[in-house]
């Protein structure tokens, strides 16, 4: 068996990089990685707890291989791994990110009733009715009434925003935080041009659709320039 | 071949069966053959609004399980030659005695005789609604100006919006107390339609001559002054294509008229 380094350890001031391999097998990698660890007396003289960062290249890992990497070096004493770094994801990780940050249009009144649920931002042509329900992991627009319920960030997204033309909700929720309307809503109050967000505070403030520039700026996302 | 038009409106008592009859009656008096069906199984009443009650023989169950053929069950209205016919739901069996299916097959049936099948629904959202949408092309959701009515019937307009069958469906507000909208005690009709997004097709007043006729087993359309019955005929006019501009509400501001007048593409 020809003798290739699959494994190179680098240290820095920050702690350890693991540079594994991206062609030779996973099996031979993990033997490497074994016996690297196991012979190396650098460890073995530290006390405290070392954390490493492990660099795989061009290399896929599944998750559960991912797993036994990360089992395999923190066998050995005082390493932890504090993260795995690849340069390549599946097509539906891929895909899933996409989706996550893409804005998706829908033309429709969503009635009592109705839920709509979509990954990503959502841009809602047309009015929330009492009852209905939108729910997106990113952040929600509304061009018309808001009177349902919205949802924003629904997969732990505190980040997130809801604003709408007309904002009369009877609950707006943004990750884990609830807002349900004031029990007294005065009628006459127009209520246009508003958007919701999670304040300092914790807690759904609703303001003027202008204070999110200041307050989310990266909801700004045009790269600008040509 | 006619076409079919589920009546239905989510909330109970809201005036479905009352405008099924009565707008099955005005396109009969306007010439078209008609055929009011009932599917309100285990507590029907378009019988007894149209005072046809001791006329049934057969009902829809009896057709649907063939122990009589269509023509048998339905009972002719002698007050309209041979132009209004209904046929009446059963009152011994329960909704689920029917499958969409079957009514899917029997209102096209209906459809090879008549102009318009009005099929009258039941209230709720359950086996009964399935029932009767199942073979309609058309559909008019009925509301009150209360809040309630108003959620069930955008409950039942986002349901008949999944119908590949049924198009568009078209709004009828039902009694409307002009003096209460007036001081701002009901929704108004702007705020409805706003609400529920969809066409409205016409507006009727609160009215005691309604209940007087239907008592007397007589549609008030038959009654040709009271305004509830102008109303009425004037929705069988617009299902018929016309464009009849909605009837003013007394009380009516300017600024109301003018939306109204939208809906309808009156100058
Ligand atoms: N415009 C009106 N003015 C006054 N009374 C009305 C009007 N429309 C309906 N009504 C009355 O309201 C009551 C309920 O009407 P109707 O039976 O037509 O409702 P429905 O929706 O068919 O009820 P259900 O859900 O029980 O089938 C009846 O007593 C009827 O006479
Ligand atoms: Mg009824």
């Amino acid at each position: 068996m020809k003798k290739t380094q699959n494994v190179i350890i680098k240290g820095t001031k920050d702690g350890l990089t693991l540079h594994l391999d991206d062609i030779c097998s996973y099996d031979d990698l993990k033997q490497e990685v074994e016996r690297k660890l196991s012979s190396s007396t650098l460890f073995q003289e530290e006390q405290q707890l070392l954390s490493v960062k492990v660099k795989v290249g061009n290399r896929f890992l599944t998750n559960e291989q991912e797993e036994e990497l990360k089992d395999l070096i923190r066998q050995k004493r005082n390493l932890i791994v504090e993260d795995i770094e690849t340069n390549v994801i599946s097509r539906k990780e891929a895909e899933k990110r996409c989706r996550e940050t893409e804005i998706v249009p829908v033309a429709k009144v969503i009635r009592s009733g109705q839920v709509l649920e979509i990954a990503g931002d959502l841009l809602l042509i047309g009015d929330v009715n009492p009852g209905g329900t939108v729910r997106a992991t990113g952040n929600i627009f509304v061009m018309g009434y808001l009177r349902g319920i919205a949802h924003a960030g629904s997969a732990g997204n505190a980040e997130a925003v809801i604003a709408a033309s007309v904002m009369k909700p009877s609950q707006l929720r943004i990750s884990n935080c609830i807002n349900r309307a004031p029990d007294e809503m005065p009628e006459n109050e127009s209520r246009s041009m508003e958007c919701a967000y999670i304040s300092e505070s914790q807690q759904i403030a609703v303001d003027r659709l202008q204070v999110l520039m200041k307050k989310r700026p990266n909801l700004t996302r045009f790269e600008g320039g040509l | 071949m006619g076409e079919a038009i589920v009546v239905t409106s989510g909330k109970g008592g809201v005036g479905k069966t009352t405008t099924s009859a009565n707008i099955g009656t005005a396109l009969a008096l306007q010439g078209k053959r008609v055929c009011l069906v009932d599917t309100d199984i285990g507590l029907r009443n378009l019988d007894v609004v149209m005072g046809l009650e001791n006329r049934i023989i057969y009902d829809l169950v009896d057709v649907i399980e063939g122990r009589c053929k269509i023509h048998q069950a339905l009972v002719k209205d002698k007050r309209f030659d041979d132009h209004l016919y209904l046929l009446p739901a059963a009152q011994t069996s329960d909704k689920t005695a029917v499958q969409p299916e079957q009514m899917r097959k029997l209102v096209n049936e209906l459809k090879q005789d008549y102009d318009y099948i009005i099929i009258d629904c039941p209230a709720g959202i359950e086996q009964g609604y399935k029932n009767a949408v199942a073979g309609a092309d058309k559909a008019i959701v009925v509301t009150t100006p209360e809040t309630s009515a108003v959620r069930d019937a955008d409950r039942i307009i986002g349901l008949l919006e999944k119908e590949e069958n049924v198009e568009s469906p078209k709004l009828v507000i039902n009694r409307i107390r002009s003096h209460m909208m007036k001081n701002g005690d009901m929704l108004d009709i702007d705020e409805i339609t706003t609400h529920l997004s969809i066409d409205l097709i016409g507006i009727v007043l609160d009215d005691d001559e309604v209940i007087k006729a239907s008592n007397h087993g007589e549609p008030i359309v038959l009654n040709p002054n009271s305004k509830a019955s102008i109303a009425y005929r004037n929705i069988a006019r617009r299902i018929l294509g016309e464009s009849v501009p909605l009837q003013l509400l007394d009380t009516e501001s300017k600024g109301v008229f003018s939306k109204i007048k939208k809906f309808f593409g009156v100058r």
